[in-house]
């Protein structure tokens, strides 16, 4: 497998991906795992759900999958191509849309926009914690740390990477 | 293109610079486990004071309705409104580059090392905080609309449709987004 059968088909896969990603890289990954795995063959089910695994516990971003998978086919030019065609387009489409954004913050059409998305976000953001509780905790320990954590965001000004880190320690010592 | 920030304000925070913005979302980045978003926040918000919380829900409402990974479209929102295309360059840079290291340098040991049972373990506890962070950071956004009933019900239906019934993301913002601004813009005073 030559470097350039790989960069550029995933470019474009992931160039088109950046463009429907409504709702984040998370919403897309079922499409990558289409791609890399049923499509062309270049990864096996068990390698994507371990790359999926170590990108989202990885500080960073979600979409760090992409490079992980980019770098996984194509070593590092796969991880810069991937995380350029990934972000690339959809980057300069939020830069464009937030120059007209800004520049309208006084408008009553604007107002309404931001009025009527804002408690979807919230209610969006809400789901993936859900959603993200649901994948992580397999008990009442995995859910009681869920729990404990968000109460301590809400209660204390505590540094979330204590959190983490308390967490990460429970969980080695074979506790979560 | 010019800066977003064009029309100076005064109340407009003077310490932007590129290097904060570089450095700002490399602490954001370095932060984030399982999301950055929660630390976007943290950082943008009550760190730094770049803007407030009303003002970040608005960024991150636009950033999540448009396509594309929603803290990097952050990054591109923030560091071209006080630093144009140049600061948006900046902000991803920083946002990317030490994340892209750590995940390959994790996947590398990952194939050594990933069938411990501790290193496993560590991971179930920390996405498990993690999952905490996102929550906390929706309860403290979801606090504006707690007087306005029709927030809370657009927001209870976003949550049920793509958190109970995993309608994909895509399809529930462009289904439920014209219902909800239809409903704001008729609620306008």
């Amino acid at each position: 497998m030559k470097p350039g059968d790989v960069l550029l088909p995933m470019a474009l896969q992931f160039a088109l991906l950046s463009l429907i990603a409504v709702g984040g890289a998370n919403t897309v990954v079922p499409e990558m795992h289409r791609f890399f795995v049923e499509s062309r063959g270049w990864l096996g089910d068990r390698e994507f759900a371990d790359l999926f695994a170590i990108a989202q516990a990885a500080p960073g971003p979600n979409v760090m999958i992409a490079g992980l998978l980019g770098w996984k086919v194509a070593g590092w030019p796969g991880a810069a191509v991937a995380t350029v065609a990934m972000c690339g387009p959809s980057g300069v489409l939020t830069y464009a849309v937030g120059h007209v954004w800004h520049r309208f913050r006084g408008a009553p059409w604007r107002a309404a926009v931001q009025a009527g998305l804002a408690p979807l976000t919230v209610g969006l953001i809400l789901a993936s914690g859900y959603i993200l509780a649901r994948a992580a905790d397999h008990g009442w320990a995995g859910y009681a740390v869920t729990a404990v954590t968000t109460a301590l965001v809400l209660s204390t000004k505590l540094h979330p990477l204590w959190l983490l880190g308390a967490a990460g320690v429970l969980g080695a010592l074979g506790l979560v | 293109m010019a800066a977003i920030s064009e029309a100076a304000e005064p109340t407009e925070p003077r310490d932007v610079t590129l290097a904060a913005l570089f450095f700002g979302f490399l602490r954001i980045a370095l932060s984030g486990f399982g999301g950055v978003l929660a630390w976007a926040r943290w950082l943008i918000v009550a760190q730094r004071r770049w803007m407030s919380d009303a003002e970040f829900l608005d960024v991150l409402s636009l950033c999540q309705f448009l396509p594309g990974p929603n803290i990097v479209n952050v990054s591109f929102y923030v560091g071209g409104r006080f630093r144009g295309p140049v600061g948006a360059l900046a902000a991803f840079s920083g946002l990317m580059i030490a994340p892209t290291v750590i995940v390959i340098a994790l996947g590398m040991l990952y194939a050594r090392f990933g069938e411990l049972a501790a290193v496993r373990g560590g991971f179930l506890g920390i996405s498990a905080a993690a999952a905490g962070l996102v929550i906390a950071m929706g309860l403290k956004l979801a606090r504006p609309f707690l007087q306005r009933p029709v927030g809370i019900v657009f927001g209870l239906v976003a949550f049920g449709v793509v958190g109970l019934l995993r309608v994909p993301m895509a399809e529930a913002l462009l289904a439920l987004a014209p219902l909800s601004v239809a409903v704001a813009w008729v609620r306008r005073r």
